[in-house]
C-alpha cells in the first residue's frame, strides 16, 4: 500500500513497491494520460510531474513517490476548465495522433511555471526529451508560446 | 483484388458509384439519423492521426445540411461497416469522402422526397437548415422526426447530384479536429487505454534471431496468476497485471531454448546484396514510351536507401476475447476486414467467426505491427476463453519486429541532346516488395502465422499494381517530359527482413533519385535547377506549385552563404495524387541540419485546409528525419536498431521551421495529402547539401559517414 497525492487528491495504491509509477498510474490508478512509449526514458510519452518537476514515470519506482504530489495531464485541466496549455493546444490544433501530447503538456506546464516567458529555444530545450513522430513540433511550439502569452495577458 | 483502393475500374457491371460506395451500396451502411437530433456516419476508413474522421464529418454535414456538431462517427468494425479495405495510399478522402458525399446527397434526396409527398410541397421548394425541412410557410419536419432507418435500407441512386462546390459551407473550412480534445485531456481514446472487466495482460517472448524455432521450454514456477501460452515458436506470458506479465515473460525467456541461424545479409554491403539478389529476382517492365532519340551526352548514376522503420511513438497493442468459437479483437489496424481475413486464415476458421473493432493507435505511417499484434492477442486469449487479453509490444518489438520499408537500389541513365535537354531515361529499380498487408493472399501474412506449430510459409512481399501507384516503382516514372522512357523493376524473391508499405513506398528513393539527376543535368546544362524543371514540365499544376515555392523561399534572390544550402524537390505523389514542391534550407556543420522548409501543395479540393497543411508539414518533418537519420541496423541474425538510441528520429531541437501554402482547387477532385510531401522533402534536402558542400550524395541517410563517401 502506497499513499501519494495524485492530481490534488490523496490516493492509496495497492501495488508492489518496485512497480513503475507509469504502470501503477495506468493500472490501479485508472489513468490513461500517462502513456507507454519505450520504458526507457527515451521518448517522454510517460512524463508526469513529481512535486512540480517532470519525471519519466516509466522508470521511476512507485515507492519513490510515496507521500509526494504527482500531477498527470488529467490533473492540468478538464474540458470544462482547461489549463491554458490545453486550450492553446486546441486553438493551434497542435497534434495529429496526439499520443505524445500528454507528456509534452506536463513538461510544458513545468516550463511555464519556471519561466513564464520562454523563448523558442527554451521551449525546444524543455521538449527535447519528447518524441513526436507525426511532425507536430512546430504547432506544439506555437501552442506553448500562445499559452505563455495568454497567461501573461 | 481488394484493398488497393479505387484506382481499379469496376468490373461488376453495376452503375458506377463514387469511391467505396460502389462496392458498399446500401445507404444504411454509411449513415443514420437518431430521434435525438444526431447523425451517425460509419465510414470503413479509420483514424490514423491524419484527421480523416473530421474531414469525413465535414463532408457529411455539408451534404446533409446539418450542423457539424451533430455528426458522430462510429468506429469501423466488421461485419457492419462498409468494407473500405485499407486506410492507405492517401486515398481516404477519395474513397470514403467521395462515397459519403454521394451517400449523404442520396439520403438527403430520399428524405426531401418523403417530406414532399407528405406535405404536397414540391421538392425544389423545400430547403434544409440544420436538419430541419423548411417549406414556403416554415418548418415541416426534420431528419430526426422522420428518423426512419428503413428509408436508408436502399442502394444509393447513381443519379443524385451532390452540392456544387460554391454551395459548400463546412467542407473547405478548417474545422477543428474532433478527436483532439480527448488527446489533450488524456482521455481513454487509444486501444492502449481499453480496459475490459477481468482483462489479462500479455507479453510476447521474442526469439533471439529471425526464423528461429523454439526447441524446448524448461519447466518452472511462474508468479502467482501468471501462465505461459505456446503454439510452436509463438510464446507469450499472461498475467493479471502488466508488471506480472513482464516478469513472467522475462522468466520464460530464460527457460526458452531456440534454434538460431544467420539468415540476414551482411549489413555492411547492402547494395552488393541487393544486386546479387536481383539476379535471382523477378524483373518486370514499368514503362516503355517513345523511341530512342540520338543523344549528345549521358549521365549514369546509382542511388540507394536502407531499410527504414515506422517508428511510431506507441508500440502496437491489441485486445482479444474468445466466446465459444468466435473471437472479438480490438485493433488499430488500417484495414479491419483485411485483418479479419488473415486472422481467420491463421486460425483455419471462417471470417465470420472473427470480429474486428477499430480503436485508434498512435500515428500510423503504413503497415506497422498493428495487424501482427492483433493475431498475438487472438492466440494468447485462446487459452482463456471468455477473458479479454491485452497484448502490448515492447519498444524493442516495435522497432525490431514490425514490417520495414525495403532497402532499395536504382540505376539510372539519362541522355540529353546538344542543348542539355532530356531525351531519354532508362532506369532499373531493385527492391523487395512494398506490401505484405493482410487480406490479399491465401496465406496469412501476420508475424505469428509463421511461428505456429503448423507454421504458414512467409512469402516475399508483393507490389501493389502499377494502376494503383505501384510499390517499388512508385514515382519511379519522371513526370518530366522525356521523349523516350524505359523503366524496369526487379522484385526480390527472398525476404530476409520482412517488408511492407511505409509512407511513400518506393517514392522515398525514386523521387530523390530523379530530382538529384535533374539537378546534376541542370548543372551540366548551366541552367538554374528551377528553370531546368520548368523546361521539362507540361503539367500546369506542377508548374504552379514549383513557381509558388520559388516565391515562398526567395529562390530567385537566393544568396550563397558559407556552409548553408538551398535545394528544391518536386513530385506529384503516384503521378496521379497530390502535388508538392519543397524548398529546403540546410546548414552543414559537424552534421547536416535542416533549418527551414517551404512547401507548396495542390490536392485538388481541400476539405480541411488546416488538416491538409498539418499532413504536409508532418510528412515533411518525417522526410527530414528519414533523410538525415534513419537506417535500420542488423547483424546476421536480428535487427539491432531496436531502441530510440539505436534508431534515432528527429527531435525538437532539430526540427526545421515549415511554411505550407496550398493552391485550392475546389472544383477539382480530392487527391489526398498524407504522403505527398515526404519524398520531395528528402529530394530538397539532398539538393541543399549539394548546394552547401558541392558533393552529390547517392545514399540515404545523409549522415556524416555517408556524405564522406559522396563526390
Ligand atoms: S515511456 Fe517513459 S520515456 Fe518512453
Ligand atoms: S502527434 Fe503523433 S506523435 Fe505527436
Amino acid at each position: 500500500m502506497l499513499s501519494l497525492s495524485l492530481n490534488g487528491r490523496p490516493v492509496t495504491l495497492d501495488v508492489p513497491a518496485s512497480v513503475s509509477l507509469l504502470q501503477a498510474l495506468r493500472g490501479p490508478g485508472g489513468l490513461s494520460g500517462p502513456r507507454f512509449g519505450c520504458g526507457n526514458e527515451q521518448c517522454g510519452s510517460c512524463m508526469v510531474l513529481v512535486d512540480g518537476l517532470p519525471r519519466h514515470a516509466c522508470t521511476l519506482p512507485v515507492e519513490a513517490v510515496a507521500g509526494r504530489a504527482v500531477t498527470t495531464v488529467e490533473g492540468l485541466g478538464t474540458p470544462d476548465a482547461p489549463h491554458p496549455l490545453q486550450a492553446a493546444f486546441l486553438a493551434e490544433q497542435a497534434g495529429q495522433c496526439g499520443y505524445c501530447l500528454s507528456g509534452i503538456l506536463v513538461s510544458a506546464a513545468a516550463l511555464l511555471r519556471r519561466d513564464p516567458d520562454p523563448d523558442e529555444a527554451a521551449i525546444r530545450a524543455a521538449l527535447e526529451p519528447h518524441l513526436c513522430r507525426c511532425g507536430s513540433h512546430n504547432r506544439i511550439i506555437r501552442a506553448v508560446q500562445r499559452a505563455a502569452q495568454e497567461a501573461r495577458a | 483484388m481488394s484493398g488497393f483502393g479505387a484506382a481499379l475500374p469496376p468490373a461488376d457491371g453495376k452503375p458506377k458509384l463514387p469511391g467505396s460506395l460502389h462496392a458498399n451500396r446500401r445507404l444504411s451502411q454509411w449513415l443514420g439519423f437518431s430521434a435525438d437530433g444526431r447523425v451517425t456516419i460509419a465510414p470503413g476508413k479509420v483514424e490514423l492521426g491524419q484527421g480523416i474522421l473530421t474531414t469525413l464529418s465535414q463532408i457529411a454535414a455539408d451534404e446533409l445540411d446539418v450542423d457539424f456538431a451533430r455528426i458522430e462517427v462510429t468506429p469501423a468494425a466488421t461485419p457492419d461497416s462498409p468494407d473500405e479495405a485499407v486506410t492507405s495510399g492517401s486515398l481516404s478522402t477519395q474513397d470514403s469522402g467521395g462515397a459519403l458525399r454521394h451517400a449523404c446527397a442520396a439520403a438527403r434526396a430520399i428524405f426531401i422526397e418523403v417530406v414532399a409527398q407528405r406535405t404536397g410541397i414540391p421538392p425544389e421548394r423545400i430547403a434544409i437548415v440544420d436538419g430541419t425541412f423548411i417549406g414556403p410557410a416554415g418548418a415541416i419536419g426534420s431528419y430526426w422526426e422522420l428518423a426512419d432507418q428503413a428509408l436508408l435500407e436502399t442502394e444509393a441512386r447513381p443519379d443524385v447530384q451532390p452540392k456544387a462546390a460554391a454551395a459548400r459551407r463546412i467542407a473547405g473550412t478548417s474545422v477543428p479536429r474532433i478527436d483532439l480534445p480527448d488527446k489533450v485531456f488524456g482521455a481513454a481514446r487509444f486501444v492502449h487505454d481499453l480496459r475490459l472487466p477481468g482483462m489479462l495482460h500479455a507479453r510476447v517472448v521474442r526469439p533471439p534471431a529471425r526464423q528461429a524455432r523454439l526447441l524446448a521450454l524448461r519447466d518452472g514456477a511462474l508468479p502467482a496468476g501468471a501462465r505461459a501460452v505456446r503454439d510452436g515458436s509463438f510464446l507469450v506470458a499472461l498475467a493479471p497485471t502488466e508488471w506480472a506479465a513482464e516478469a513472467a515473460a522475462l522468466q520464460l525467456a530464460g527457460w526458452a531454448e531456440w534454434s538460431a541461424e544467420d539468415t540476414l545479409p551482411e549489413a555492411g554491403d547492402l547494395t552488393a546484396w541487393l544486386r546479387e539478389a536481383a539476379g535471382r529476382g523477378e524483373r518486370s517492365e514499368v514503362i516503355r514510351r517513345g523511341e530512342v532519340v540520338p543523344a549528345a551526352a549521358s549521365l549514369r548514376r546509382s542511388f540507394h536507401r536502407p531499410y527504414i522503420a515506422h517508428a511510431s511513438v506507441a508500440p502496437s497493442c491489441a485486445v482479444a476475447c474468445w466466446q465459444g468459437d468466435t473471437v472479438e479483437v480490438w485493433s488499430h489496424s488500417q484495414g479491419p476486414y483485411n485483418l479479419r481475413a488473415d486472422i481467420a486464415k491463421a486460425l483455419k476458421t471462417a471470417p465470420d467467426k472473427v470480429l474486428v473493432r477499430h480503436r485508434e493507435g498512435a500515428g500510423c505511417y503504413g503497415h506497422n505491427g498493428a495487424d501482427d499484434v492483433a493475431l498475438d492477442a487472438v492466440l494468447a486469449a485462446r487459452a482463456v476463453p471468455g477473458t479479454p487479453v491485452r497484448v502490448l509490444w515492447s519498444r524493442a518489438e516495435e522497432l525490431g519486429w514490425s514490417p520495414f520499408s525495403s532497402a532499395m537500389l536504382v540505376d539510372i541513365e539519362a541522355t540529353t541532346d546538344a542543348g542539355g535537354r532530356l531525351v531519354g531515361w532508362r532506369s532499373h529499380i531493385v527492391s523487395n516488395g512494398h506490401s505484405s498487408r493482410p487480406g490479399r493472399d491465401p496465406v496469412p501474412t501476420l508475424l505469428a502465422a509463421g511461428m505456429l506449430a503448423e507454421p504458414f510459409p512467409v512469402k516475399p512481399s508483393i507490389n501493389p499494381p502499377l494502376a494503383a501507384g505501384g510499390g517499388a516503382p512508385r514515382n519511379g516514372v519522371p513526370l518530366y517530359t522525356i521523349p523516350h522512357l524505359e523503366i524496369d523493376t526487379t522484385r526480390l524473391l527472398e525476404m530476409p527482413i520482412r517488408t511492407s508499405a511505409l509512407r511513400g513506398l518506393g517514392a522515398t528513393l525514386n523521387v530523390w533519385s530523379i530530382e538529384a539527376m535533374m539537378d546534376e543535368l541542370a548543372a551540366a546544362a548551366r541552367v538554374d535547377p528551377l528553370d531546368y524543371r520548368l523546361q521539362h514540365l507540361d503539367d500546369a499544376r506542377a508548374v504552379a506549385v514549383l513557381q509558388r515555392v520559388a516565391v515562398m523561399c526567395g529562390w530567385r534572390e537566393r544568396q550563397k552563404r558559407d556552409g548553408w544550402g538551398l535545394g528544391l524537390g518536386f513530385a506529384r505523389y503516384k503521378n496521379t495524387g497530390g502535388y508538392a514542391a519543397v524548398a529546403a534550407e540546410i546548414e552543414a556543420r559537424e552534421r547536416v541540419f535542416c533549418r527551414r522548409l517551404w512547401i507548396a501543395g495542390d490536392v485538388g479540393e481541400v476539405v480541411n485546409p488546416d488538416g491538409v497543411a498539418n499532413q504536409y508539414e508532418g510528412g515533411a518533418i518525417h522526410g527530414t528525419s528519414v533523410a538525415l537519420l534513419e537506417r535500420v541496423a542488423f547483424d546476421r541474425r536480428r535487427v539491432t536498431s531496436d531502441s530510440w538510441e539505436t534508431y534515432p528520429i528527429l527531435r525538437f531541437s532539430d526540427v526545421p521551421k515549415v511554411a505550407v501554402e496550398l493552391i485550392d482547387r475546389p472544383e477539382l477532385p480530392f487527391l489526398g495529402a498524407g504522403e505527398a510531401s515526404m519524398a520531395p522533402t528528402i529530394a530538397a534536402i539532398g539538393a541543399a547539401i549539394t548546394d552547401a558542400l558541392g558533393i552529390r550524395p547517392r545514399a540515404l541517410p545523409f549522415t556524416p559517414e555517408q556524405l564522406a563517401s559522396a563526390t
